[in-house]
């Protein structure tokens, strides 16, 4: 157990609790400094997650920051979504399939930086 | 379309595009979850926290198959979960101080970053 994994289990837990997607950075250590195959290296960053999240969530259901009903919702079809994805990598190969995604990030992140918050409902919540 | 129906079908599109990240890239779908949030008129912080009960359920199934499917390691992954509780503890309370607009602009500069790196690996 060195200090790098240390650290880097660290640095997951704080941006994976903040749903800054903390898996990047586990996975990223994974493949390089401990060459971990990049589905194996995923499968590790999945289980690493469950605590992590049920400490979160948690912490901020305590606070009453959950609203379960629309999450577990949007959860649900988000199961099937994964059994799906999982089957298309079989499918398709990991190759392929994370390039389409990594595009379609790219272009996420760069409208999340630029546009003006929208939402779906006349009446939205205030921005805290 | 009537409205609900417009909103029940976008719930269940991208409920399911979230699930598929999550399957394909062994990671999140924070990235997928936490505008969509903001799409449905959750403030900033309440879509990140919102997101991480999103993709928890999530995490869990698509954990269970890659076990299932033999294609990783439980022990390998509990070297990493003391520090990273111990991150928990610490990010949830960053989550409370960091201003949204700044939470924003770390959230989409990752996004971008994530994306890049997917493209060219």
């Amino acid at each position: 157990m060195n200090i790098a994994a240390l650290l880097a289990g660290l640095f997951s837990g704080i941006l994976g609790s903040m749903g800054l997607g903390g898996g990047g950075i586990l996975i990223i250590y994974l493949s390089l400094f401990t060459k971990t195959e990049q589905l194996t290296a995923q499968g590790i960053n999945l289980l690493f997650f469950i605590p992590i999240g049920v400490l979160s969530i948690i912490i901020y259901s305590v606070k009453k920051q959950i609203k379960w009903n629309p999450t577990l919702k949007i959860a649900a079809f988000g199961i099937i979504g994964a059994v799906a994805g999982i089957f298309l990598t079989d499918l398709l190969g990991g190759d392929i399939t994370r390039k389409i995604f990594g595009g379609l990030l790219v272009l996420m992140g760069i409208s999340e930086l630029f546009k003006k918050s929208t939402a779906l409902n006349k009446n939205s919540r205030n921005k805290k | 379309m009537k409205d609900k129906t417009k909103r029940n079908l976008l719930i269940a599109s991208v409920g399911a595009g979230i699930g598929l990240v999550n399957g394909i890239l062994g990671a999140g779908g924070g990235m997928l979850a936490v505008p969509f949030l903001k799409k449905l008129g959750f403030s900033q912080k309440e879509s990140h926290t919102n997101a991480i009960a999103i993709i928890l359920p999530i995490t869990v199934i698509s954990a269970f198959i890659y076990l299932f499917k033999d294609y990783t390691d439980l022990n390998e992954a509990f070297i990493y979960m003391p520090t990273g509780l111990l991150g928990a503890f610490i990010g949830t309370y960053l989550l409370r101080k960091i201003s949204p607009v700044w939470l924003k602009r770390i959230f989409g500069a990752l996004m971008i970053y994530a994306g890049i790196r997917l493209l060219f690996k």
